[in-house]
């Protein structure tokens, strides 16, 4: 039955994954666009909050709070100032900027915080180890299911926004139709920048968790970065956030059995779900593939 | 009224120019001239080598982002394979110099079966994908110890030739790589693909329904880039000696590439060639500052990216209308005599 | 007063001249019709005065201020909306979602969910149905409403009656009278002249990006107004 314990070990640690799934899926539902340096950002999320514990001795998820409107504000510039411009160029352009600024991140965090592994598990304290035994062969890590609940919080508090209240209204209608957006009052760039600040605040979360679960380097970023876009493929580019919510569930499940299987494969299985569920004429759990940018 | 037309004679339809004539000729001469370079010394060889790599892998990167519209971040993939696919060759009593062509042609053959699965997509889903491949492959070489595993390998074979020759046929070999792969790209512009190719990036639907086949030029293209990818690979390895997976499948060779395509010129011709002797000049001169290299490598990109996405010799040619390539059509129409004009 | 001028207007599609020199003034309370063949330029007029198409020459002044250079959105605010050619709702937004996305970009005033689905009755048992399950006609009243929401002093209505059946476009217009009895000013383009001439004051009509006839409903007749449109009057002029 440790089968099952895989299974809810990858549950949870699908939590993580959606965390930093969501943004990624957030921007490219709005903005057709892949922000390739998106797990770096998750990864300047975590250093900052790092750089904060440093100096002020209480827990990441207070320190995050501290660091919260920081990521807000970093989103916010990144899509006015860089974003923005790539976007009216093609497609190309926005791929093209995202990669070299992904590459500026990872080798400024390195120059400034240096290449070795850090962890916020020692800051988190009890939380990061604990976990309740429920039977002989199932335990649930605390940080997993906190990570867990986090991610359902802060999916359906987005999937609120985006149905309920006029900002959300106005995000849907830009995605939709930016132009005719414009045409209607919406102020479509900032729109988009709101988005962005909203997508790495996410991010940031998710790096986090994920600082506390294990540890990171500067170089962690593109590794967030496959395992965000592996779940929002898994689960169907383009479709509903909650299909992003599977699609984290099911790679953490995928890479958690492939690890029983052989310790060195989890990566490399959930590499192989996300290669068949390309491969597949379905193209995504919940929903048809749309083989467009 | 209208004035009658006067007989014209009819146009002429050619694709050489002077310029491009004389480019040509130029540029066949310098291939001539460097293959004399192993007349220098070693160090200089060594360099050379690694220039026409660069030039290779720039290329090859162009062929399928600013040709194909294709941009892969996963080209790694290739090189890794052709590297590791040499290994492998030359553990099984292939001559080593063998092996890199057959470990060449073995990265186009295994890009066939890639091609089907990944030219599904576009923009960000192929590039994302191209980059899993890559990961994946880099994970799958680490498991088999009879090629070094996680630690690397390295091709100790080549030991049997004395270090001056050996560099020199590495050389040979990498500058035929090189011409071989730039002529099969020229060749392969000028034939009827070159202008379904630009016809796809500008819009693919309207391409499709004019009967341009759309996939099976983005896979000739793919096909090409990868192979010319595993001989980068492959005379990489042969120009370095030692490579384990994570450095020979790594994506900061994508982030060579681009920087190369980008500042030279994305969807020229000339321009990677450009961009991988700029590259050559600032990794001699930045090289060795580590983190801050590869920070201005990636700013340069971003800059280039957003103010200058022709790059140098993109703008060149804007600016100028140089044409150096004999890539292009020109119509030349014949002098038209004056119409006679009627009264009205 | 004016509310409207356009002076020596030039808008292009790349390096295509769409609309050469084209200076037009409105007035307040005024319906302007536009007419003109298909490729007359006459969406891209509208679409510039919206603020949709960057002028590459000439000014567009709204209530004495020059909006040359103002984004759409911000003339939303002013007092300037557009019914898109095509209609262009948003496709998986109820018809109330529409209504209610543009009234918080544009002025406050008479026009709300309410009191749009009470001019356009047919809406009322359709306010949660998402908007591409639609058909024309009821797409087109959604769309004229989500207009009105934002409260314009211009109405700009870009071929109302494009791909509706008869009867679908006979309560389009018949609904523009009660608009215009609102105090609003529209400017409308109608492929339908008999339509344009009778909903509108004035008509207007556009050949190949210019100007080419201007004129009071009641001094125009409908032979000059085809000449116009067909470029029939430029024969009789200079060879080509």
């Amino acid at each position: 039955m440790t089968w099952v314990n895989d299974v809810v070990q990858g549950i949870m640690l699908g939590g993580f994954y959606a965390l930093l799934a969501c943004g990624l899926a957030l921007m490219f539902g709005l903005m057709r666009i892949i922000n390739l340096a998106h797990g770096d950002l998750a990864v300047l999320g975590a250093y900052l909050v790092y750089l904060l514990l440093e100096h002020w001795n209480t827990s990441p998820f207070l320190g995050f709070v501290a660091v919260l409107p920081v990521m807000l504000l970093i989103g916010y510039v990144l899509q006015r100032v860089l974003l923005e411009r790539s976007l009216r160029s093609g497609l190309l352009v926005p791929l093209l900027t995202t990669f070299g600024l992904s590459i500026v991140i990872q080798n400024l965090l390195d120059q400034g915080f240096s290449p070795d592994d850090r962890s916020l598990g020692a800051s988190a304290g009890n939380i990061a180890t604990a976990s309740w035994q429920i039977t002989s062969q199932l335990s649930i890590p605390a940080i997993g299911a906190l990570a867990l609940g986090v991610a359902i919080v802060i999916f359906g508090g987005l999937q609120l926004f985006l149905s309920k209240t006029g900002p959300g209204r106005q995000m849907r209608a830009t995605a939709q139709d930016p132009d005719t957006a414009e045409l209607v009052g919406i102020n479509s760039r900032a729109v988009y920048a709101r988005a962005t600040a909203i997508a790495v605040a996410i991010a940031a979360v998710g790096g986090v968790f994920l600082a506390i679960r294990s540890s990171f380097t500067p170089y962690s970023g593109p590794t967030y970065l496959i395992f965000a876009f592996e779940a929002v493929v898994i689960g169907g580019l383009g479709s509903s956030l909650w299909a992003t919510l599977a699609g984290g569930i099911v790679l953490g499940v995928a890479q958690t059995i492939g690890g029983q299987i052989n310790p060195e494969y989890p990566i490399l299985a959930g590499h192989i779900v996300f290669l068949a569920v390309l491969a597949s004429p379905r193209g995504g759990l919940l929903n048809l593939r749309r083989a467009t940018a | 009224m209208k004035t009658p037309r006067s007989a014209a004679e009819p146009s002429a339809i050619s694709r050489w120019t002077r310029t491009s004539a004389g480019f040509t000729t130029g540029f066949a001469g310098l291939i001539v001239a460097l293959a004399f370079v192993p007349a220098l010394n070693a160090g200089v060889v060594q360099d050379m080598t690694g220039l026409l790599i660069l030039v290779l892998m720039a290329v090859m990167w162009n062929a399928l982002a600013g040709y194909g519209g294709l941009i892969s971040i996963g080209q790694q993939a290739y090189i890794g394979l052709g590297a590791y696919a040499t290994v492998w060759l030359c553990n099984h009593a292939v001559n080593p110099f063998l092996a890199m062509v057959i470990a060449t042609a073995f990265c186009g053959a295994a890009s066939i079966p890639l091609s089907f699965l990944l030219l599904r997509f576009r923009g960000a889903q192929f590039a994302i994908g191209t980059w899993v491949v890559a990961e994946a492959l880099a994970i799958w070489v680490s498991f088999d110890n009879a090629l070094g595993a996680g630690t690397g390998t390295s091709l100790f074979q080549l030991d049997r030739y004395a270090p001056g020759p050996r560099e020199h046929y590495i050389y040979w070999l990498t500058l035929a790589m090189a011409v071989l792969f730039l002529g099969a790209l020229f060749v392969l512009l000028r034939s009827r693909l070159g202008s379904s190719l630009q016809a796809i990036r500008d819009d693919e639907d309207a391409a499709a329904s004019v009967g341009v086949r759309v996939v099976a030029g983005k896979r000739t293209l793919f096909v090409l880039a990868a192979t010319g990818a595993g001989a980068a690979g492959a005379m990489t390895l042969a120009n370095t000696l030692f490579i384990e997976p994570t450095s020979i499948f790594s994506v900061n060779y994508t982030a060579l590439m681009i920087f190369m395509v980008l500042v030279g010129g994305l969807g020229t011709f000339e321009g990677p060639i450009i961009g991988a002797i700029i590259l050559y000049f600032v990794q001699h001169q930045f090289g060795n500052d580590g983190v801050w290299y590869f920070v201005g490598l990636g700013g340069a990109a971003i800059l280039f990216a957003l103010l200058l996405p022709r790059g140098v010799w993109g703008t060149l040619e804007e600016r100028t209308g140089l044409r150096c390539m004999p890539l292009g059509y020109q119509v030349r129409r014949a002098a038209v005599a004056p119409p006679a004009r009627e009264p009205d | 007063m004016t509310l409207l001028a356009i002076d020596h207007l030039q808008l292009r599609h790349g390096l295509l001249e769409a609309v050469r020199d084209f200076s037009l003034s409105v007035g307040e309370g005024e319906t302007v019709a536009l007419v003109g063949a298909n490729g007359a330029g006459k969406t891209t007029l509208l679409r510039a005065i919206a603020g949709a198409h960057r002028a590459s020459a000439g000014t567009i002044s709204f209530d004495g201020d020059d909006i040359t250079r103002v984004p759409a959105h911000r003339r939303v605010r002013m007092g300037i909306a557009l019914v898109p050619e095509g209609r262009r709702l948003f496709p998986s937004l109820t018809v109330e979602e529409n209504l209610l996305v543009a009234a918080d970009g544009g002025r406050g005033g008479r026009w709300t969910v309410d009191s749009v689905i009470a001019a356009f009755p047919l809406l009322a048992r359709l306010r949660d149905q998402r908007a591409a399950t639609l058909s024309g006609g009821e797409q087109q009243a959604t769309a004229i409403g989500r207009a009105l929401m934002t409260n314009p002093r211009l109405l700009l209505l870009d071929e109302v009656s494009l791909g509706l059946a008869p009867l679908a476009v006979d309560a389009v217009y018949e609904s523009l009278p009660v608009l215009i009895a609102g105090g609003a000013t529209i400017l409308l383009v109608e492929q339908d002249l008999t339509r344009a001439m009778k909903a509108a004051d004035r008509i207007v009509c556009l050949l190949e990006g210019q100007l080419v006839l201007e004129g009071a409903r009641d001094q125009l007749t409908r032979e000059q107004i085809t000449d116009a449109y067909f470029g029939l009057h430029r024969t009789r002029g200079v060879s080509a």
